[in-house]
């Protein structure tokens, strides 16, 4: 009964226990390490996708409220039984391969993309030391692997033999892998400052505290590195104003055009999920993952500030979304080459430069601060200026002129 | 010699590694043959992956899975006849590669045979990452350097060609 106790306030015990359980009960130790691994994967398998249907909830519910409407709001209390709903129709529905499809590829493309999500998920910290995996290149693993999304959608995009679908795989990888750059830069500068890749010891060494009360969170360390990563992460999650992968006005829903029934499900499911990891990304690289008053002494705290922090990140995704119209895809380019590239590497060189100096941390921590809501104000400021400027030409422009340009 | 469960693993990832790969030369369909070439890298980073050499292992599924094999399939994607499917397996240069490819197998078998592999399995390391680290910018910065200068090289030149005149 203490036992039990004691795992409940640290969860990150429940591994080794139930080794030590398995063990007593007569197994190999290689056996049961089997077991608990493919334990262990099982429980990462529903917590995503169970999550992701309350996820799939709750954006319905807050896009709804956010754009002045009511929202699903029949199925169950507060439609929370919606989702349920929606899984039941698209298990019933037909399953169509378009004429001319490649069979083999059309039906891995889905399997692809939810697996792709799923291994990701592995490396995320919910609790002071309970992660899936505990890899020490954690970071350059979730690059790797959220690189294979462009892979499924590729497929899935060329397999369906429809044009529409083509154009929507090829802008996914253009989209993806643009993207994907400021995205690593930002984490390489957290990298340079915290000196480890593995996502655990990361949300660890943001437990110091400077001046003895401001958190040494990197979000507020490096925050322009946290509002690149912010923008790249809404475009690497295919959201609204980077939708353009599904932009139903340009190319009618993109790759996943010609899927129905379930196989549709699975892309709707990683298209959610991976919001959800890029949140709780977010939040263990810039916002201390599970830091947070009394951790030390009661560890399941960890989990609930963990909790609390992607869902900040994962609300204020959902608001851009349901706030802002979708780019044109030369615009959106445009910005990532043109703004978000050189800015993420002025936020790497930020901290590279200003974590040798020789001076004491708080004062560090200051300087890097302080440089970051320069460089930001800089950054706005130009974009600002050259939009003005744009405006202001296009109204001066005779229609004569504009035809010449 | 009773097969352990490491080596039955590795039998499967070797298998897995080099079926892709002569599915990569096999398959008549270009985009089928950069699906198998992902395989064929799949096996290659499992590999690294059961010599816990986990750095390589994800360098290699987001180098040679995330970029080259997605612009190859990119590539493909652009080239004529793609959605037709049937490709002639063969061109008029097979014999000149056929005789590169005895010669490359004779140069593998050379070293197999000359090198005295170790068989003991060495202790890995605790934090390999960190020692990568340290050996790309102490003992090997000069070559660290000169490609990384030759990546920068080909970069400006690959943005140069593409360029509007």
């Amino acid at each position: 009964m203490g036992q039990l106790l004691e795992i409940i306030k640290d969860p990150a015990q429940l591994g080794p226990w139930f080794h030590n359980l398995l063990l007593s009960l007569g197994l190999s130790a290689e056996l049961a390490s089997l077991v608990g691994d493919v334990i262990g994967v099982l429980l990462l398998l529903i917590m995503v996708l169970t999550s992701a249907i309350f996820l799939i909830w709750g954006e319905r519910k807050i896009a709804a409220r956010l754009q002045d409407r009511v929202g699903p709001n029949r199925a169950g209390p507060y439609g929370l039984l919606q989702t349920m709903a929606d899984i039941v129709k698209l298990l019933t529905k037909e399953d169509v391969t378009p004429a001319g499809a490649d069979r083999v590829s059309f039906n891995l493309a889905p399997a692809l993309s939810v697996m792709q999500i799923i291994m990701v998920a592995a490396i995320i910290p919910i609790g002071a030391g309970v992660v899936a995996v505990g890899l020490n290149v954690g970071l350059l693993y979730f690059v790797a692997f959220s690189g294979l999304a462009a892979m499924g959608a590729l497929m899935a995009g060329w397999s369906s033999n429809n044009k529409y679908a083509l154009l929507g795989g090829f802008r996914v990888v253009a989209q993806l892998l643009s993207y994907e750059i400021p995205l690593i830069f930002t984490l390489l500068a957290v990298v340079l400052l915290s000196g480890t890749m593995n996502t655990n010891s990361l949300a660890e060494a943001q437990g110091v505290r400077y001046f003895g009360f401001i958190p040494g969170w990197y979000g507020l360390l490096m925050p322009f590195a946290f509002v690149i990563f912010f923008v790249a992460a809404l475009a690497e999650g295919e959201r609204a104003p980077f939708d353009l992968l599904e932009a139903e006005s340009e190319i009618v829903a993109g790759f996943n055009i010609e899927y129905s029934g379930m196989k549709f499900a699975w892309f709707f499911l990683q298209f959610f999920v991976n919001s959800l990891i890029l949140s709780a990304l977010a939040a263990t690289v810039f916002l201390g993952g599970w830091q947070g008053p009394f951790v030390d002494q009661i560890p399941v705290l960890g989990i609930v500030y963990f909790s609390i922090k992607t869902l900040l990140v994962l609300f204020a995704l959902m608001w851009v979304r349901a706030t802002y119209p979708r780019l044109r895809i030369d615009q959106m380019m445009g910005f990532c080459w043109k703004v978000l590239v050189p800015a993420a590497l002025v936020t790497v060189l930020l901290a590279a430069v200003i974590w040798k100096l020789p001076v004491s941390e708080n004062i560090r921590a200051v300087l890097l601060s302080g440089a970051n809501i320069v460089a930001l104000v800089a950054t706005l400021g130009i974009i600002g200026a050259q939009l003005r400027k744009r405006v202001q030409r296009r109204q001066t422009a005779t229609p004569a002129a504009t035809v010449q340009v | 010699m009773a097969i352990t469960p490491q080596q039955v693993v590795f039998i499967l990832l070797s298998v897995l590694t080099l079926g892709c790969g002569l599915m990569v030369v096999l398959s008549r369909n270009l985009f089928h043959s950069a699906l198998w070439l992902v395989g064929s890298f799949f096996g290659v980073a499992a590999l690294y992956g059961l010599l816990e050499a986990e750095f390589l292992a994800v360098a290699q599924i987001l180098i040679y899975i995330g970029a080259i094999a997605t612009l190859i399939v990119f590539a493909t994607m652009l080239t004529r006849g793609m959605m037709l499917g049937r490709m002639k397996m063969s061109n008029f240069q097979s014999g000149i590669s056929g005789v590169v490819a005895i010669l490359l197998l004779g140069l593998l078998v050379l070293v197999l045979l000359q090198v005295s592999w170790p068989t003991e399995a060495l202790p890995v390391p605790d934090d390999t990452i960190a020692m990568i680290g340290n050996a790309f910018v102490s003992a090997y910065v000069i070559p660290f350097e000169v490609v990384s200068v030759l990546l920068l090289v080909a970069l400006v030149g690959a943005i140069m060609i593409a360029r509007e005149r």
